[in-house]
């Protein structure tokens, strides 16, 4: 049984706790650790926008013919809808998804020179779809990679369209930028689309016009379309 | 001789609920049902249910093709599904495998990979009457209800 004079006495002294004899020892108290506070990121609402790029690659569609289209932005109810409403046989591949499934754990840039992740990339987005495709939806894919994955990825896109057939991509205007948006895309009607921010991120490298010419020089032509929110439309005809 | 009820038969069984196959269970070959059916176990190879829904549940996971009239994915699928009436792909669902439908909804947060096939059904054609005068009828158009169920 515990001393309660002793006890008193390692108090006097400065222990500071009378009881202390009675609990099992305690390794010193060290100051908790501060977590960084959470800041919360507040991406703009959705907005609309016309795209007259869309608007050409809607009206280059011969609806008379059994098309299939290729949309890599991921499923959503808007474009399934509209699409599917024109006649063509829809494939939805989630890019974003994909890419986070290959390359998402640790250093994202970093993971994409791993030949191995690059190639279960490849074959996860390309080899089990379908084609060949009469027209792609890219959207704003092909922002977030780097350039020996992009060139590939360019290379299957080129491969995988008809002739003639054309390509719908979006490229962040701002060159110097950090961090550029990442956008989901849902048609509105053939001339416009509500753009809502899901994400940002560094980009994969710098994109000009004169690199994306460069970019698509295999296909025949590559035309822009530029707005005043920083976004380059860009469609290409293979 | 009076029988005394098993336990079994102590809850009268709702008809409009259906079967439920848990989160506990794992099965591997041929579903025929004809009832509603709840999965959020394990299922691989085919799930029927012609005229019936069925739901896999948020801890379903389900490498089989599935037939029914209509499908409502929680959880995840792997393999090809086909509604007569309807495909409901909620948020956080996960289906990779080819669609055929007549009407489809998506949630956005849902991931889907695979082809989408809209199936235009057509309008049941009235009997025809003998009509004293041949006025040509107006164009039938294809029926707008393909597809236009989805969310926005």
């Amino acid at each position: 049984m515990a001393n309660p004079f002793k006890a008193l006495m390692r108090a006097v002294k400065g222990s500071g706790d009378p009881d202390a004899s009675l609990r099992p020892a305690r390794p010193a108290a060290r100051p908790l650790p501060v977590a960084p506070p959470v800041r919360q990121t507040v991406f703009p609402p959705p907005h609309t926008r016309p795209s007259p790029a869309l608007q050409q690659f809607v009206r280059s569609l011969d609806t008379d013919k059994q098309l299939r289209l290729l949309d890599l932005g991921g499923a959503n109810a808007a474009n399934i809808h509209f699409m599917t409403q024109l006649g063509p046989r829809l494939y939805s591949e989630d890019f974003f998804a994909t890419l986070e499934d290959c390359f998402g754990d640790g250093d994202y840039y970093e993971n994409q020179r791993d030949p191995a992740r690059v190639d279960s990339f490849l074959i996860q987005t390309f080899s089990e779809q379908r084609g060949p495709f009469d027209g792609a939806l890219v959207w704003d894919c092909l922002q977030f990679l780097r350039p020996s994955l992009l060139d590939k990825t360019i290379d299957h896109l080129h491969r995988i369209l008809e002739p003639g057939a054309h390509l719908l991509a979006y490229f962040y205007a701002d060159e110097r930028a950090q961090t550029i948006p990442q956008f989901n895309f849902k048609i509105n009607d053939e001339g416009s689309l509500v753009i809502a921010q899901r994400s940002e991120m560094p980009p994969g490298q710098v994109f000009t016009n004169r690199n994306i010419e460069r970019l698509f020089e295999d296909f025949s032509s590559t035309k822009f379309f530029l707005s005043r929110d920083n976004m380059r439309e860009v469609l290409v005809r293979r | 001789m009076q029988t005394t009820p098993s336990r079994f038969d102590a809850e009268p069984q709702s008809p409009s609920r259906g079967a439920t196959i848990g989160k506990g269970v794992s099965i591997t070959g041929q579903i025929f049902s004809r009832e509603d059916l709840i999965i959020d176990g394990e299922i691989d190879g085919t799930i029927e249910a012609h005229e019936h829904k069925i739901t896999i549940g948020p801890n379903g996971k389900v490498k089989a093709g599935i037939k029914a009239k209509e499908i409502v994915v929680i959880g995840s699928v792997q393999g090809n599904v086909e509604a007569s009436d309807k495909i409901d792909i909620r948020k956080d669902a996960r289906l990779v495998g080819d669609i055929k439908t007549a009407r489809i909804s998506i949630e956005d947060g849902a991931m889907f990979k695979g082809s989408i096939d809209i199936v235009r059904t057509e309008a049941p054609k009235p009997i025809a009457k003998p009509q004293p005068i041949s006025v040509p009828a107006p164009a039938q158009s294809i029926a707008a209800s393909a597809g236009s169920d989805t969310k926005r």
